[in-house]
């Protein structure tokens, strides 16, 4: 029980405080780390540059919002199951809700794409951010593929049986079969979402840690306190 | 909802009518985006005076 007792000894008041500067092991270092990198005025800042106030800025959280709106209506959907979803009211309310969630998803997301690739979004240390936010592009059109194919009626049968041949073509048929539906409905509604959800989460983090890109040809002024305005007015 | 879905070409170029309304929307969301004034934000230079 040495622990305990250092513990209550020492009354820490955060974690590179308690834990010193080496002291803490693993822990220890992953905190200060932590700290160092993503401080919590960072992570949840109060303030931010003046010129994120334009509606181009706005894409991206709509982008999260509709995934989560897709995310909540494809839990009610899991939990019912197809002959709840293509027979009841409810279930093609539901149904349909997920289908246009996902359609906003993907104009958003590429209404975003557009504005960080005429913004050169990618620059000053921002290309980690930039190709975390294609492979969730890429990811997310696998996800999308893999839910028409779990529809579970003929408009899935056909796309299935179609795909079928193109995924062989490429080679990939093996281990990727449009055909075996358990695999497809297995992807869509599990390891897929769950790394679309964990890369908006990191790429999320990423913004916070570089902030917002500044506009080409920004000048310093731009980015010093002067320059920034309240996030929540 | 049943019926052939209408298709546009323009020599190699094929394009269902939906998905070519959907692109259409989204240049217009863009462009919108960009001259729109974001509510409640100081212009350039009035960033001093705060929000509004």
């Amino acid at each position: 029980m040495i622990t305990n007792e250092r513990h209550s000894d020492t009354e820490p008041t955060s974690a590179s405080s308690s834990v010193g500067p080496k002291a803490g092991g693993w822990t220890g270092a992953a905190a200060r780390w932590l700290e160092r990198r993503l401080p919590i005025g960072k992570l949840l800042p109060t303030r931010q540059p003046y010129y994120i106030g334009s509606w181009v800025y706005v894409f991206g959280v709509v982008t999260i919002a509709a995934l989560a709106w897709v995310i909540a209506s494809g839990v009610i959907l899991a939990f019912f199951g197809p002959q709840w979803w293509h027979e009841s009211a409810t279930g093609r309310f539901f149904n349909s809700l997920h289908f246009w969630s996902i359609q906003l998803f993907f104009i958003f997301m590429v209404l975003h794409l557009w504005g960080q690739y005429w913004a050169a979004g990618w620059r000053d240390g921002r290309a980690p951010t930039w190709m975390i936010g294609v492979v969730i592009f890429l990811i997310s059109i696998i996800t999308a593929f893999t839910g028409y194919i779990s529809q579970q009626n003929l408009d899935a049968q056909w796309i299935a049986v179609n795909a079928k041949d193109a995924i062989n073509a490429t080679g990939a048929g093996a281990f990727f079969n449009p055909l075996n539906f358990g695999q497809m409905y297995g992807l869509h509604v599990m390891l897929l979402p769950i790394a679309v959800t964990l890369l908006v989460v990191l790429h999320v983090i990423q913004v916070r840690l570089r902030g917002v890109v500044a506009p080409i040809g920004a000048t310093d002024a731009d980015l010093v306190d002067g320059g920034t305005v309240e996030t929540s007015p | 909802m049943d019926g052939p879905v209408p298709y546009l070409q323009w020599g190699f170029i094929q394009i269902s009518l939906a998905n070519l309304v959907v692109i259409g929307v989204m240049l217009v969301l863009f462009v919108l985006a960009l001259v729109l004034p974001f509510p409640g934000h100081a212009e350039r230079g009035d960033h001093d005076a705060g929000p509004r």
